[in-house]
């Protein structure tokens, strides 16, 4: 028998750790969410594939400083003193993720610009934002000619954008579930498939929607054996990652994870990606939206659960033993 | 250069909570809030059973996760001292190295900064002890340089068994528990 009484009551702290709620989460979701569609929109570039393309060269990369400027919103809502933000770029601190990804988030913006500089036809912009087309034809006419290197420079860019949202939590060996250097691999998935179903949600060409049908549907397969493999290593890791597995395999976390992440943003989706390749018909916005959904649960399972998962009280005894 | 640390005695440690107490009021520590705490740790089966009472802070680590993570440099070892302290004006509350600590030893104080135990370093520099050793009334705190041969925190380690918390987070925590 052991028994612990911790008379530390601190708040956020005790029981565990509440200190992320679901601005981190959100963050982190839309980060990978616009890592994937820089990742996507560069590969179609680069594969000179635009002509059968309309959302992920087109219209969906438009939504990526959008996106990114809300997922940046979120993180300055978590900050306890928001008018210190500007301390993130006074430093660099090279073995600081968050440092990593301030200035990788600084540096995804003239990218994401470019990206929508080369975006195909004259008036990009419609609407409320038409005044920006002039604006844009500058752009165009600088970055005329360059276009596989702004692909390349949102590949890489997204990449180191995607991994880092899981790096993020994966360099926290206190919190166990956050501890597996797969993390910044799942996320980074996660947000290629997360971006692939908001380009299906972008109205694409029916070639394009068949081509991300069957990208998401090995995204969805390559997650699932990351979420596996994640798994087995906390079966077989430490106490600290055993106890923090349990958390997703029948402990408070587990029907959350299960139903959201894996059911409804994992299987369903595959299996209606599967009967879409085989010619039924389906609603096209089911799979995608369901993806969505998932990506962010995921987020949510893993920022909540993580704080919850903790090392064991394990104690070295060394010198004199037996006084 | 120091490394201070502290060598808590379990045996002398009856969990009066002073140390708590001198440490709010030295460092007017916010309401509801510990920079320091006690643990009691009962062990063993009936009728042979083992009771620990520890007096636990920041363990001012060797290797202090709380320091690498932090983005803007607010968190930093001191020179000289080997002190993990924080530069209030510096941080902006993202709160990573509250995650990163495995011993929970950070909170976020409500004027918005992240805040901890310091060992009072303002007092250490007039040549006082922390508050938490000079209050404590079965003189189980110590206090000093590790790194000192022959201090009295070194005769108490080498006559006692001795244990650090959690050693398996590498972080190389300097407050030790006799036993």
């Amino acid at each position: 028998m052991i028994e612990v009484t911790n008379y530390r009551d601190n708040p956020l702290i005790d029981p565990h750790l509440e200190i992320w709620e679901w601005q981190i989460s959100v963050y982190l979701f839309l980060g990978g969410l616009v890592a994937g569609l820089m990742i996507l929109n560069g590969l179609w570039r680069i594969r000179d594939r635009e002509h059968e393309t309309k959302a992920i060269t087109n219209s969906a990369v438009l939504w990526a400083p959008v996106l990114i400027s809300l997922g940046m919103f979120c993180l300055w809502l978590d900050l306890v003193n928001k008018l210190n933000v500007y301390r993130f770029y006074m430093t660099f601190q090279i073995k600081s993720p968050m440092s990593w990804g301030s200035w990788i988030l600084f540096l995804v913006y003239p990218a994401q610009i470019l990206a929508v500089a080369v975006a195909k036809g004259s008036d990009v912009f419609g609407g409320v934002l038409k005044g920006l087309n002039p604006l844009l034809q500058i752009l165009k006419s600088i970055t005329n000619g360059r276009e596989k290197q702004i692909a390349w420079l949102n590949v890489v860019l997204g990449v180191m954008l995607g991994i880092y949202t899981g790096i993020l939590l994966s360099a926290t060996a206190a919190r166990p579930l956050w501890n597996t250097a797969l993390l910044g691999p799942l996320f980074l998935v996660s947000g290629l498939s997360t971006a692939t179903a908001w380009n299906m949600l972008s109205r694409p060409t029916k070639i394009e929607h068949s081509s991300l049908a069957k990208w998401d549907f090995s995204l969805i397969i390559t997650e699932m054996f990351l979420l596996l493999l994640i798994l087995i290593g906390f079966l077989s890791g430490t106490e600290g990652h055993q106890s923090a597995g349990m958390l997703l395999l029948g402990g408070g976390f587990t029907a959350v994870f299960w139903i959201f992440v894996i059911i409804l943003g994992l299987l369903f989706p595959l299996w209606l990606e599967l009967r879409e390749m085989r010619g039924h018909s389906t609603p096209a916005w089911v799979a995608p939206a369901l993806v969505l959904l998932g990506g962010l649960a995921l987020r949510f399972v893993m920022v909540q659960a993580g704080q919850v998962s903790h090392l064991p009280d394990t104690e070295l005894l060394f010198g004199a033993v037996g006084h | 250069m120091a490394r201070y640390g502290m060598v808590i005695d379990t045996h002398r440690c009856v969990g009066c909570h002073s140390c708590v107490i001198s440490c709010f009021m030295e460092n007017s520590v916010p309401e509801g809030y510990k920079r320091d705490w006690i643990v009691e740790v009962v062990s063993g089966e009936f009728p042979n059973f083992r009771s620990e009472i520890r007096s636990e802070r920041c363990n001012h680590c060797d290797n202090p996760p709380c320091v690498f993570v932090c983005p803007c440099g607010a968190s930093y070892v001191e020179e000289g001292t080997g002190t993990v302290l924080v530069h209030n004006e510096k941080c902006t509350g993202c709160k990573a190295c509250i995650a990163a600590c495995p011993y929970d030893a950070r909170f976020i104080n409500p004027a918005g900064f992240a805040d901890k135990c310091t060992f009072c370093d303002h007092r250490v520099k007039d040549g006082l002890l922390p508050g938490c050793a000079t209050t404590c009334p079965t003189k189980a705190i110590n206090f000093g340089d590790l790194d000192q041969p022959g201090s009295h925190l070194h005769k108490l380690m080498h006559d006692r068994s001795v244990k650090s918390l959690k050693p398996s987070a590498g972080t190389g925590p300097n407050v030790y528990y006799l036993l």
